[in-house]
This record gives structure tokens, sequence and C-alpha cells, in this order.
């Protein structure tokens, strides 16, 4: 029913870029979309407008029009307009204070901070070897102590002892007064998720905030909060002095237009996402990446990372090795076929990579779906070692009896030999690039080529799928860093 | 009954140091949203002033702007406002009325899916899987709706199906004794459609008349995580093929467009009959239930305003439609 942001940016887009000079008209409807998308996307609507208006008067700018490419100079303008909100960098959190530093863990019900709690305590206790004490101040939800206790046995995070019947103030007195004869340089005090407008329940955490000094009050908030997001953020931020945001369920498929909102309400920054239930799924906020997964560039980085959490460590250097001498062939295309499937498949993919909401469509309309992934294995695994090495060898006579091996037509195998050679190019000029993959960055003709993937008719984006982009990235990040 | 506990927020003045303002739009926005009100009570309000207007473009755009701050989706509030537009163009309405007219809007919407949760006495016992994204409130509407059978004086068993969360077991279990229900339980990390098999027969053999099944949170994205699910339906129907009776979607009224990929993706793999909402007892209005009845039509059995055993109250589309546009 919705299209992705992806998707109607691209469209509004599309139509700007192929026109020669920008028009005060063009800039409205574009604009209008970008609307609608982010409201769609869950942005809350002040902040959409404020944004557009930002955006059109930066756009209508003298730069723009003197650009010779107005489109793209409209496409980087929504794009740092949203980095700029985001924030330009990732902040860490913050342990400047007389040991033990105390974070404070806020928000409604269920949006994530026990599981934060216990995920920020194994990421500073391992990543910075720090101290760390857990301690739980909900006594309401039932279990909820429990809960706390037994994720800090799993992370390998002390937790305070738990006392039947103890107020969350007066938890909070015994939890300091431990952490600071046990020489803990860290308390992370999880809290029991209440209403903004709970006046006696704000008073109650107002008392712990009192009590406690914390250099790190964190609201934790779920990535598909609606329109809510601004009066959530502001009900916390006014109450209690919120110093950073925690973006939860990052790993979901909501556009996260919540992240916009919040920070720019607060103008505090979003320091973490969570990716996942596990202690070890947090990440550092990267607002770069948001941006231009909401802009439709793909969520580039995080696929590859993804790639890379899946790929099988020796693989992945093998693989690295190949692609950095720009040599790539179908034993690889293979492996990549495989990971794919691992990796949630076709659907998964979809959503990380550039300008996809549109290949989606096609996609659909072409009827690809998992069935083309079996195929092409197929494919490959009916072809010969040498065969899979040295794909130049496969000629007619090769390809009937590939087609015949593996149910397949020797248009299919045409088809797949085509992919794998686009392939080969689009490796041997990222080589040249030094590696580093962000189509942003990417010279005009190649991103020109990344972009005709997903244009035409229906089809024509496809030889370069599977074998092309997705399947291009996993083993990216260690081969190309070095 | 007071469906929704009204409360307002007072926004305490916004003295609090803001040390960081990186981008001086964004100072104007923040000092601009100390005025704007999310709440679609005081948008109407600020609109009309009280006084009579004549309903133009103008009005029609703030009229707009004020559903969706109720997360009714660009979409759906741009087509009340059109339909709204179309028969009374040109009118002049005052602040109570144009809230009435589009309440009743909204009420005739809604209607057709609201419709109380009906345990069939003719199943025994009467399955009832709770299903949803995590942190939704699936546990707690188990706990809830567990109350509400016992008080009814029926036999209930809960299932303690969410085996991967740590203590969600705990949970379940803390509200089995507050409501006075049976508990099948088993050790964190254990199978749960084995577990949902095990209770339902369980459950059958005590002659029990309801079986509610807790399950672990997941986002619906995660297609193995969703494919558990289609398994406990598929394991439970190996004993009684018409079972699960009732799949229920449990919601947060804090979530936005979201709401539309969760249904769709748990109606696709949970076979999900009805939708539970809840959290209303916050300032999210929960406005996507109105383009999700429109668009899949599925039953809301009930809404979840507080978190003690007694806040589940039945939907009701006129009280809901009248809370979203601020009448009591
Ligand atoms: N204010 C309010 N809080 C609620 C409501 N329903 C549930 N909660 C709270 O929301 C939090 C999460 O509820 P749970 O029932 O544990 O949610 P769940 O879906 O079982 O969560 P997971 O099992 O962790 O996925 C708890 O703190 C509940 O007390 C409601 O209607 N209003
Ligand atoms: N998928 C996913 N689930 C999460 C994330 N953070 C928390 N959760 C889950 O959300 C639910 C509620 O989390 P919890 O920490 O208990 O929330 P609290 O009520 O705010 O303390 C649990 O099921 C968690 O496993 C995340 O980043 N991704
Ligand atoms: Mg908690
Ligand atoms: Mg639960």
């Amino acid at each position: 029913m919705f299209d992705s942001l992806t998707t109607k940016l691209g469209d509004v887009f599309d139509k700007l870029t192929r026109r020669g000079a920008l028009r005060e008209d063009d800039v409205n409807t574009a604009m209008r979309e970008v609307r609608v998308a982010l409201l769609e996307a869950d942005v809350a609507l002040p902040v959409v407008k404020d944004f557009v208006a930002q955006v059109k008067e930066r756009a209508l700018g003298q730069e723009v029009l003197r650009s010779v490419t107005p489109g793209q100079q409209v496409i980087k303008i929504v794009n740092d307009a949203l980095v700029d909100t985001l924030g330009r960098e990732a902040v860490p959190i913050n342990l400047a204070a007389e040991p033990p530093a105390v974070i404070l863990m806020v928000g409604l019900q269920g949006s994530g901070k026990t599981t934060t709690s216990a995920k920020i305590g194994y990421m500073l206790q391992g990543r910075e070897r720090k101290k760390v004490m857990l301690a739980s101040l909900d006594t309401r939800r039932p279990a909820a102590q429990e809960q706390l206790r037994v994720l800090g046995e799993q992370a390998d995070v002390p937790t305070l002892p738990i006392v039947e019947g103890e107020q969350p103030v007066a938890i909070a007195k015994r939890a300091l007064k431990s952490a600071r004869s046990e020489g803990f340089d860290v308390l992370i005090l999880d809290t029991a998720g209440r209403l903004h407008i709970d006046q006696e329940l704000m008073d109650e955490v107002a008392e712990v905030s009192k009590v406690a000094t914390p250099v790190e009050t964190l609201l934790v908030a779920d990535a598909m909060t609606g329109q809510d997001a601004v009066t959530i953020a502001k009900e916390f931020n006014d109450k209690l002095g919120v110093t950073g945001v925690v973006l939860t369920r990052v790993d979901g498929d909501a556009r996260g237009g919540a992240a916009l909102s919040m920070r720019a309400v607060t103008g505090r920054p979003i320091k973490l996402m969570g990716m996942g239930e596990k202690f070890d799924a947090l990440e550092p906020f990267h607002p770069d990446r948001i941006a231009s997964r909401i802009l439709g560039m793909g969520d580039v980085v995080s696929l590859v990372e993804k790639a890379a959490e899946n790929f099988e460590q020796d693989e992945a250097e093998k693989l690295a090795k190949k692609l950095q001498k720009g040599r790539f062939d179908f034993e690889d295309m293979l492996t990549q076929l495989r990971q794919m499937k691992k990796m949630g498949g076709l659907g998964g993919l979809m959503n990380l990579l550039p300008g996809i909401g549109k290949m989606k469509k096609q996609l659909a309309a072409a009827n690809v779906d998992e069935s083309m992934l079996n195929r092409q294995e197929a494919i490959i695994l009916s072809m010969t070692r040498r065969e899979r090495a040295n794909p130049q060898i496969i000629h007619a006579s090769r390809k009937k009896r590939i087609a015949a091996g593996s149910g397949t037509s020797v248009q299919e195998i045409n088809k797949l030999i085509k992919q794998w050679q686009e392939m080969n190019k689009v490796m041997k000029r990222m080589k040249k690039m030094g590696g580093k993959f962000d189509p942003s960055q990417l010279p005009p003709e190649l991103r020109a080529q990344l972009e005709q993937m997903d244009g035409g008719a229906p089809g024509a984006g496809l030889p370069n799928m599977p074998g092309g982009l997705p399947g291009g990235l996993p083993g990216l990040p260690k081969g190309f860093k070095s | 009954m007071a469906l929704f506990r009204r409360q307002t927020a007072e926004s305490a003045d916004n003295k609090a140091d803001q040390p960081e303002q990186p981008r001086s739009w964004i100072a104007r926005l923040s000092a601009g949203l100390g005025k704007t009100s999310s709440k679609l009570t005081d948008g109407i309000g600020s609109i009309f002033g009280g006084a009579k207007r004549r309903i133009d473009d103008d009005l029609l755009e703030e009229l707009e702007e004020v559903l969706i701050t109720a997360d009714l989706g660009p979409a759906t509030a741009a087509r009340l406002v059109a339909e709204l537009a179309k028969r009374r163009f040109d009118a002049e309405m005052d602040d109570q009325q144009i809230r009435e007219e589009f309440a009743r809007d909204i009420a005739d919407i809604l209607a057709p899916v609201a419709q109380p949760l009906l345990a069939d006495p003719a199943q025994r016992p009467y399955v009832v899987l709770v299903v949803g994204v995590n942190g939704s409130g699936k546990t707690t509407t188990i706990g809830k709706l567990a109350h509400n059978f016992r008080e009814e004086g029926r036999q209930v068993t809960l299932c303690a199906g969410d085996t991967f969360r740590a203590a969600a077991i705990d949970q379940l279990k803390i509200w089995a004794e507050r409501t006075g229900a049976a508990i099948e339980a088993r050790e964190p990390g254990a199978d749960a459609s084995g577990l949902a098999f095990d209770a339902l027969a369980a459950a059958r053999d005590r002659g029990d008349e309801i079986l509610l099944i807790d399950t672990a949170g997941r986002l619906q994205n995660r297609t193995e995580l969703m494919e558990e699910l289609a398994k406990i339906v598929r394991v439970l129907r190996k004993q009684d093929e018409t079972a699960p009776h009732s799949v229920l979607l449990v919601l947060d009224a804090t979530v936005g467009q979201n709401a539309h990929s969760q249904v769709e993706a748990f109606r696709d793999m949970a076979e999900v009959t009805g939708l539970v909402v809840t959290k209303l007892d916050g300032t999210a209005r929960g406005g996507v239930v109105v383009s999700l009845a429109e668009r899949f039509g599925l039953p809301v059995h009930a809404v979840g305003v507080g978190e003690s055993a007694e806040d589940l109250k039945p939907f009701d589309a006129q009280e809901f439609a009248r809370s979203l546009m601020g009448l009591a």
C-alpha cells in the first residue's frame, strides 16, 4: 500500500534528473512528494514541515540553478539536510564523571530499556574495558528485575542483587553505594517503562535522577514509533534532561522516521541503535547510513556488514583476494548465491540496496522470486570445475549440456554469463576506486550504470541481479578496507 | 464506562538548558514545537478558536494535518478530508460540529471491525494464540484476558510460549498466580511448538475452557521467526483441526505506519483473526487503526488502557473515533 520512501524519492528525483533546468514548479512537486514520503516514514509532521521548507529554500538557491545537474543537486541537498538533522557523526556514550559514571535508562513501556541496558553494559565492559554494574529499578513489570539479572548473566555483566520489595529510589541508592565501594567504573540503572504523562512515575524517576546524578540519561525509543515521537521526546527531555537517544529495533523494516523527529525535538544525539535481541546487537548510530537508506541510496554499509556477518570467514577472505585482483568466477558466484539465501534471500536484501524500491516492483512484474536463485544455483552446479573457474570457455555445446543438466535453457545460461561479465566490470572499477563502496561517491558514469540496474523495462535491470550488486558485496569489507 | 482515561499533558516550560543546537532550523523547530501539540484535540481547537469558520482550502489542509498527527497516515487523512470537502465545502461550521462530522466518518469505518472476542464454549478448550512484535504488550494482554475470563468463572490455562526472552516465563507465571489460571511451561530455550502441543493436551485433559498461548515477540521481517509461528499453528491443528480459534495480533498504539507491515506479515504467517491495541492510556491515539480497518478489515477486539489486569476494554468504534477527535 505504501511505497517505500526510497521508491517515492526515487520517482521524484528521476523526474528532476531528466529535466535540464530546475524550475520552481519542479521543486514544489518534488517537495510535495518528499513531504508525503517522510510522513509515511513516520517523521513527525512539525519536523516534516520544517525540513521541507528548509530543503526547498536551499534547492531554489543559486547553487542549484548554476549547477550542471540540478536533479543531482537536489538529491544532495535533501541528503545533507537529513544528515544535518540526524547529526553528522556518531556520538559515543559519555563516561566523563567521577566513577561510578551513572547511565540512567528511561522510556515508554516495552521500548527496549532492559535489553539495551544489558547491551550497553556488555559493550562498555568488552570494548572499553570498564567495570560495569547493572541494576534494575523496575518494580512494576512482573519479573523485570529477574529479566535484567538473567541478561547480565548471559552477557557476563554483574547485576545488583535483588532485594524483594525495595523501592526504586532506595534501589538506586544501594546500587550507587555498592558500585562505589566495589570500585565499578559504570553503573547502569534500568527503570520501569512509564508514560510521559504519568505524573507520579515521572516524579519518581526524576527523584532517582536527583539521587543518582547520571552523566547520561538515555531515552530508549522504538524505531517504529509514529507521530507521538515528538511528544515522547519533548516530555522526557523537559522532565529529565535527556542526554541521548537509543533507537531500538532498527533491525526491523520500519522506516525509522522517529529518528529524525526525536533528534530534531531534543537536539540530542541519537547515540546507539539496537539491531536485534541479543546482547551484542548494538551499534553506534550512523546518521549517514540512515539518511542514505531514507534517500534510496540503500544502506550499503549495513548490507556489507550484514553480509560479512553471515559469510564464513575463510570464504570471505578468499573472495576478497580474488576481488582485489579484479577476478571473480562462477565458483564465487555460487558462494554468493548461497550466502544470499542464508541472508534471507531477495526479500531481506531488498530493503538494504540502492534504488531497490523500484527493482522490487520490477521483480514482481517479471515474476522473479527465490526460485530464480535456485535456478541459478542449479546452473552453476551443472558446470564443471574448469568451467566455473574459466567462464570464458563456456561455448555453445557446453551451454547445451549445462542447460540439460540443470533443467534450464541456454538463454538463462547466457543471461547468467552476461551477469558475470557485468559484475567483473563493476569489480574492476571498484578496485580502481580503492575499493571504497559508496554510491554517492561513484563517478557519474559508474553511478549511471548502477542506476540502470533499476531502470528500463521490466527485466532490463535484472541481468545484474544476484550476480550484480548484492552478490558483489559479501567479502568486500575485509579485502577492500586494508 | 469510559474507554479511555483522559489525561492532559501539562508540558512544563522548556527551561532546560539546550546546549546543543546544531543547525539553526532545528533551533527554530524546537522553539516552534513548544506551541505545536501533537494532540488532535488541541489541534482542532486551535484551528477554530471556537468560532465558526468557512471551510476552504486552507482550513482543509489544517484539518488534514491534524489527522496526520494522530497517525492516520497521509493517504487516509487526505481522503477523509477530501470527502468532507465534497460534502461541506463553503459551509460554515464551528469546532464542535466539525469534530462531530469527522468522528462520524471515522466511526463508520470502524464500526464493522468492532467485534468483541467471544470464546465459543463449544470449543473446549477455546485456543487463543497471541502474537506480535517485541514489547507490544502480548504477555500483559494475556494476563488481562485471563483476568476477564476468570471473572466470568471460566477455567483458564496459560501457555508460556515465549521460551526465548529472559524471564518471560516468570513474567507469565506471575500473571497466572494473579488471575488464578493454570500454567504450562518448560525451561527457557525449549521448543515453543512442542510446548504449545503439550499445553493443549493438558488443558484438554483437565477440561479447561480457555487456553491462552503466549509467544516470543518477533519482528515481522524475520522470516525464520515468522515460520515458527506457522509451525505452532500447524502443530496445534494436529490435535484439534479447528485450533487456534483466535489468533490475536497485539499492536502498540504508539506505532506509526509500520503497523501495516506488521498486520500483513502476521496475517500471512500466523493467520491472525483479530487485533488488540495496547497503551492507549498514553498520548498516542492509535489512528493507524483506521487505515488498518479499511485495508484488512480484521476485527479489533479490545484496547489496553493500563498495566493492570482490569485495564482491557472492549473496542468501541464510536468511542474510539470520538476519542481520536477529542470528543468526550
Ligand atoms: N501503559 C500501558 N502499558 C502497557 C499496556 N500493555 C502492556 N503494557 C506494558 O508494556 C510493557 C511490555 O508489555 P509485555 O506484555 O511484556 O509485552 P510483550 O509483547 O509480551 O513483550 P515481549 O514478550 O518482550 O515481546 C510492560 O511494561 C507492560 O506493563 C497498556 O495498555 N498500557
Ligand atoms: N528485534 C529487536 N528486539 C529488541 C531490541 N531491543 C529490545 N528488543 C526486544 O523488545 C522487547 C522489550 O524489550 P525490553 O528490554 O524488555 O523493554 P523494556 O520494557 O523497555 O525494558 C523484548 O522482547 C526485547 O527482546 C532490538 O533492538 N531489536
Ligand atoms: Mg524493562
Ligand atoms: Mg511477552
